[in-house]
């Protein structure tokens, strides 16, 4: 492989783990706030309905019954930690949390002495599905890299749901992630919040009511893709962006007008149906984002035109201005300590989760990783670690919060999931012991109260790709969701 | 002066590699080749180690570092990088791991170490995961050349080096056969095609150097840096994945007599015994359960527990340069999945030595070896555990890192630009 090649490689690699997000609110969902905005105006002219209910989620939780987790550590991520505690979950729902809960008849009890509990594990930044196994050219799905600017594209669209890594995700104690689409464009369309349980379609998957994003994206990636075609340089970046906002505003105009007088209905366009409700505030921007300076510009960008950046992504310099992201209240989706792909992930500090964390803004760990997204409660160990080797006061309830409330708040999603409190959905996790260990598993995953996946009982989706690819192995246990034969006992460790 | 400057000045004031006696006293000691000895005293002299033990007479005025309730290893060893010859993956001046290219895939002869840079900004922050020594080595082609075994230590990449062309890397499966025509066959053929010039070249020297040779495929330079293969003193580091590619590779390693190591192996669970009965080790990353390409279908996680319970020599790789430092998580998460913590321990250290042929000089804590040992605060597989003091040759490396002066100009923001700290 020459030299070019190899960057060649580098640089998919790059945009396949930097590639950016963004999905809205259906427009077609009555109740939500399209629906809201058309409650004032006569109800023939209203945005709801715009593509006739087509692509709302089909998600249908699995069957569940009444559960109690008893005698557990219960870490609840919103601001405490049980010892000898429990959870009890009904009809899908988290309904009570704390000690000596009574189990309601007929109740599934689990006794979980010597174990923890967490929320499900939630991650804002993946593309399993749009870049799934195997990584074959053909599943390359991710950029729709036609066009410097393509708000019109959604994730949902390309997301394979027979992708083996939603399984390993799921094992790993991920119950919820956002898939976005890459980063080669400055707008890159709408992402997608997903449940990584089995499904014949993506739409079997989507969370249902999730608010879509807006996956946009900064700096090396969007500049470096196109030639002639696109930007070369970051001004060139600024201005594609400034230009799309301006078709944007029109566009939403044109609809405002129409709601309010009616007349001819104008034309749908795609691109700019999405950018108008992210102008509306119903569809949330993703914004994949290295450095400091890059994002304070993106927050100049979303001044001028009035719009809110919910989560900046990757964020590696996040630590330089978590000043500004704690006085606008943005969002930061991080690493622990990814780097030195490229110049703009060159400022790593182990402690950026931390420090942002610090300042009073919203931290995230997130992977936009195959591999990482399995082990986020150890990537989240791994930054708590951090933080605290260099003085900063990092609780454990905090660590936790990177991984479940401020990823759900991230997603739009911070009244139904994310911590352990009565009310949320029953998203929860047994962990074999301390989730920041290295030697833990996720012994058992809830999603909506119902057990997905059980590692000590071999509840565990296959997905078809993986049905019959391999023939049986004598004496050698199937490792379908990633799981061993034997959970590690670290026999003889210190 | 900031810290950050005292620390500069402190390195500068050092001696390269200049060792004085120490002694590390209190700690559990896991020496790895022999099991663990509690509240051991680890002697160290003239940059080697001296003497461990429980009955070990400290001589006055030697150092010590305190090891009461912490742990002692062997300083980590990744036996796949390319540290100190790879900065800014997507700066392609910051590269010097690559000289195959579609027109030449056989570059044997290249040996990346004369590109080595002791100033990497790697290496620092791989050090505070506790690793000590490195293979480096060359990427790309079907055979991309030698690699070097270096300490993460010295000023200039003589001071680095430990054992300089201690392996040469090639690959097979779908790398390999990509960079032949496409085949997985035509990898083989290639492959074979110039070990065999190799050795007729080795046994016409005089009448090729006479110009009364039949055409040789490769340069002279090429086929006299394969002869240490041929002759089994230096591995042949094949990246292959497949349980068929590692069979195939088995059988040209049996017909041409080399050394081979399997690296990646995603599917070396399957052919365990094959392995085991060649004594053929395996270098991978337990970190690793996806089919993420149709050679790597039988990926998962409990492949290192499968393979050692087979017999089969192990070695662990991140197989990142960049967080190099993580791979006593990986033997970590070996142990999640069932492997034993000894054999885990092993897996990063001795092992790799082995591989390499420097077992007489590293990976374990013995009379004799170089002074390359970490003292952690606790497991050192454990997330919340810390490499508190890492020496290399037996001189103890300041924990310096330019993440950490970035820290330390960010670690509080007042409104003032932070040049100007």
């Amino acid at each position: 492989m020459n030299r070019f090649r190899l960057l060649a490689a580098s640089l998919a690699l790059a945009s396949t783990f930097t590639a950016g997000c963004a999905a809205a609110r259906s427009e077609t969902r009555p109740g939500d706030d399209s629906a809201r905005v058309s409650d004032s105006v006569a109800t023939s002219r209203t945005l709801a309905g715009m593509a006739n209910g087509a692509w709302e989620s089909t998600y249908t939780p699995l069957p569940s019954e009444p559960t109690l987790i008893e005698n557990a550590t219960i870490m609840t991520a919103a601001g405490e930690e049980i010892e000898s505690g429990d959870v009890l979950m009904e009809n899908g729902k988290i309904a009570a949390v704390g000690t000596g809960l009574t189990a309601p008849a007929g109740a599934v009890v689990i006794d979980a002495s010597g174990r923890f509990v967490t929320p499900g594990i939630i991650d804002t930044h993946s593309h399993l599905g749009v870049y799934p196994s195997p990584g074959v050219d053909a599943h390359s799905e991710g950029n729709e890299a036609t066009d410097p600017t393509t708000p019109e594209v959604w994730a949902i669209h390309s997301v394979w749901p027979q992708d083996p890594g939603f399984t390993r995700a799921l094992a790993g104690g991920v119950t919820a992630l956002q898939i976005l689409p890459g980063s080669a464009n400055l707008i890159g369309g709408r992402g997608v919040t997903l449940k990584p349980i089995p499904g014949r379609s993506a739409q079997d998957m989507m969370f249902p009511g999730a608010p879509m994003g807006l996956k946009m994206a900064c700096g090396e990636n969007p500049k470096r893709v196109y030639d002639d075609e696109g930007p070369s340089t970051r001004m060139g970046n600024w201005a594609g962006y400034r230009e799309a906002f301006i078709q944007a505003q029109k566009y939403r105009a044109e609809w405002d007008r129409w709601m309010e007088d009616g007349g001819e209905k104008p034309d749908r366009n795609l691109a700019n149906e999405t950018l108008a409700q992210v102008l509306r505030g119903e569809i949330l921007v993703q914004n994949h984002c290295y450095r400091a300076d890059d994002m304070v510009n993106m927050l100049n960008l979303a001044k001028e035109f009035g719009f809110e950046v919910r989560s900046f992504h990757h964020a590696v310099e996040a630590y330089k201005i978590r000043d500004y992201l704690a006085r606008e209240s943005v969002a930061a989706s991080m690493w622990t300590d990814w780097w030195g792909f490229k110049m703009e992930a060159w400022d790593m500090v182990p402690q950026n989760i931390a420090l942002v964390s610090e300042a009073g803004a919203r931290a995230i760990l997130h992977t936009d990783d195959d591999m990482e997204i399995q082990i986020m409660n150890q990537g989240v160990a791994h930054a708590m670690v951090a933080g605290r080797q260099a003085g900063l006061d990092v609780t454990r309830d905090e660590a936790l919060r990177w991984i479940t409330a401020n990823p759900a708040w991230a997603l739009g999603l911070a009244d139904e999931i994310g911590t352990l409190e009565a009310g949320k959905n029953g998203d929860v996790v047994i962990w074999s012991g301390d989730p920041f260990s290295v030697y833990s598993h996720a012994d058992q995953v809830f999603i909506d109260g119902a057990i997905v996946y059980d590692r000590l009982n071999g509840v565990r989706p296959v997905t078809d790709f993986e049905a019959g690819m391999l023939p049986p192995q004598p004496g050698v246990e199937p490792a379908a969701a990633g799981s061993g034969p034997t959970g590690g006992t670290g026999g003889g460790r210190p | 002066m900031s810290r950050f400057l005292i620390v500069l000045a402190l390195l500068a004031a050092s001696p390269p590699l200049l060792a004085q006696d120490l002694a590390i006293v209190g700690g559990t000691v896991h020496p790895v080749a022999g099991p663990p000895i509690e509240g051991a005293t680890l002697l160290i002299r003239g940059g080697r180690i001296a003497a461990v033990g429980t009955d070990v007479a400290v001589p006055t005025g030697t150092q010590r570092i305190e090891a009461a309730g912490k742990v002692v290893t062997p300083g980590l060893f990744d036996p796949w990088s390319s540290l100190g010859l790879v900065e800014v993956d997507l700066v392609s001046p910051t590269r010097d791991e690559v000289m195959a290219d579609d027109e030449d895939i056989v570059t044997a002869a290249f040996d990346p170490t004369l590109g080595l840079n002791p100033n990497s900004v790697l290496i620092p922050y791989a050090r505070l995961g506790g690793l000590t020594t490195a293979a480096t080595g060359p990427r790309g082609g079907l055979i991309a050349g030698q690699a070097a075994v270096i300490d993460l230590a010295g000023d200039t990449p003589a001071e680095m080096l430990a054992k300089p062309a201690a392996a040469m890397i090639a690959y097979l499966g779908e790398a390999g056969a990509g960079r032949s025509g496409g085949a997985r066959g035509a990898a083989a053929l290639r492959l074979r095609e110039v070990l065999d010039d190799a050795r007729f070249w080795r046994r016409n020297q005089a009448a090729y150097d006479r110009g009364e040779s039949r055409e040789l495929v490769e340069s002279r330079l090429d086929l006299e840096a394969l002869q240490p293969v041929l002759e089994g003193e230096t591995p042949l580091l094949v990246q292959v994945h497949r349980a068929s590619d590692i069979l195939a590779l088995l059988e040209i390693a049996r017909e041409y007599g080399f050394r081979p190591v399997v690296v990646g192996g995603a599917e070396a669970w399957m052919v365990a015994d094959e392995l085991a009965r060649t004594n053929t080790a395996v270098i991978l990353k337990p970190l690793t359960s996806l089919p993420s390409s149709f050679e790597r279908l039988g990926s998962r996680f409990d492949n290192a527990t499968l393979l050692t319970r087979a017999g089969v020599p192990v070695a662990f790789s991140t197989f990142e340069n960049h967080r190099a430092g993580y791979l006593a998580r990986e033997a970590g998460n070996a142990v999640r999945f069932g492997l034993s913590w000894d054999a885990a321990l092993r897996a990063i250290t001795l092992e790799p030595a082995e591989i390499y042929r420097v077992q007489d000089r590293y990976g374990s804590l013995e009379p004799g070896k170089v002074a390359n040992v970490v003292v952690w605060s606790a497991d050192p597989f454990e997330i919340s555990s810390r490499a508190e003091t890492v020496l290399i040759r037996g001189r103890v490396v300041p924990e310096w890192s330019r993440q950490r002066a970035l820290l330390e100009r960010y670690r509080t923001l007042d409104g003032e630009p932070p040049a100007y700290d």
